[in-house]
């Protein structure tokens, strides 16, 4: 786990703590690069961070092009889990790996509450 | 004709909640299927009770049936629903004509006129109107209104319904022309469409965003043990998306405005990926 602010790991904390998630990380969604993680074993933290960072900037010009406005929160389904991704005001994502059967609801609202604590 | 009520039935039949009806109930309705095409409306307006134009369809199998008294409820119920709804003015029009109130005929001709400014039938029926409320004598009057009772009768059973379009793959669900999208994975697009809030087509610009999304999704979900990804959905600040994975690399977009709960989109999603699939193994 890398050495972030107290905010940072509050914010995962939030997030980490529902069940069925298997971790979270913030990520720079200009970069993709991490900022903070709390991820389970054998999860590839910059490896996810830049892919997520690169669907959050498409699925963001889609949106736009779609005159939807700006990205507020994303689903990735898969057969074996989720990834969940809220984007702070900051520029920074919040993103949650979840198991297929997480309360969505649940983990979306931790995400908005963890972006807010990201500021 | 006949393929076409064969084709839009096995339609219906496969996806009872499409709204495939109204062209159905219509097509029965000019064919002189009365009892058929009431047997469609009447479903169909079971299953959509608050759509204007399934009242409209009903209100219209209900005129060709001399029933006018009913055909007014309905009408009546249409534009409850939908104030701006021309059918249903016209068709009030229509039935004010036939009990000789020319002056209740013209008020409602004239909102439909305000909606409507192009179509021919309300203006000739209008023009009609106007002219025989003036004090015209008993004769004049009466065949005035008989013109305009005519321009604006319902479809005659003779004259042609719009052909159907094989190449939709949504027809009859909802937003087919304007959220509903599918698109292959180097962002070309198979069937349907997309307009923003302003009614512009942004079907092209979204569908070669969304290819890239879908590539990165794919590799995002390997990497992370994820197995195959089957879905993405997005809320934006104005609406949302619903980006389903379909089998041969075929994504299917739904787009919808924020009134719309992301669960519900889900729902629709699922039945538009129904009729996607039979559509795709239709052109195979």
């Amino acid at each position: 786990m890398s050495a972030a602010p107290a905010g940072y790991s509050q914010a995962l904390d939030l997030v980490t703590r529902v069940r069925g998630v298997r971790g979270a990380m913030l990520v720079s969604a200009d970069d993709g690069i991490v900022v903070a993680e709390q991820l389970m074993e054998g999860i590839k933290g910059a490896a996810v961070a830049a892919l997520a960072g690169s669907v959050a900037s498409r699925l963001g010009r889609a949106l736009e092009a779609a005159g939807l406005g700006a990205g507020v929160f994303w689903h990735l389904q898969a057969a074996q889990g989720a990834l969940l991704v809220v984007g702070a005001p900051s520029g920074i994502l919040v993103v949650a790996v979840a198991e297929p059967d997480v309360n969505v609801g649940l983990v979306r609202l931790e995400l908005l509450r963890a972006a807010e604590v990201v500021g | 004709m006949a393929d076409d009520v064969k084709a839009l039935s096995s339609q219906l039949a496969q996806d009872p909640d499409s709204l495939v009806f109204l062209r159905l109930g219509e097509l029965l309705r000019r064919k002189r299927q009365l009892d058929a095409a009431h047997r469609v409306a009447l479903t169909g307006l079971e299953r959509h009770p608050h759509l204007a134009d399934a009242h409209d369809l009903y209100a219209r199998i209900l005129a060709d049936k001399r029933d006018y008294e009913r055909a007014f409820d309905e009408w009546d119920m249409a534009r409850r629903i939908a104030p701006d709804h021309v059918g249903a003015l016209k068709g009030l029009a229509f039935l004010y004509f036939k009990v000789g109130d020319v002056q209740q005929a013209a008020v409602h001709l004239e909102a439909a006129q305000r909606v409507a400014p192009d179509d021919p039938g309300i203006a000739q029926a209008l023009s009609l109107a106007r002219g025989g409320s003036g004090g015209a004598a008993g004769d004049e009057a009466g065949s005035r209104a008989a013109a305009a009772e005519q321009a604006l009768a319902p479809a005659s059973p003779g004259a042609a319904l719009e052909p159907i379009d094989d190449t939709q793959v949504f027809v009859g669900l909802e937003g087919a022309q304007e959220g509903l999208l599918l698109l292959d994975a180097s962002g070309r697009v198979l069937g349907g469409a997309l307009k923003n809030p302003e009614g512009r087509d942004v079907t092209d610009a979204v569908a070669a965003y969304l290819a890239g999304v879908s590539q990165e999704a794919a590799r995002t979900a390997k990497l992370l043990g994820l197995g195959a990804w089957s879905a993405l959905a997005a809320e934006g600040k104005q609406g949302h998306v619903h980006l389903t994975a379909l089998a041969g690399d075929v994504l299917l977009l739904v787009v919808r405005d924020r009134s719309v709960p992301m669960g519900r989109l889900a729902v629709i999603a699922q039945r538009a990926a129904g009729a996607a699939r039979r559509w795709l193994e239709q052109q195979r």
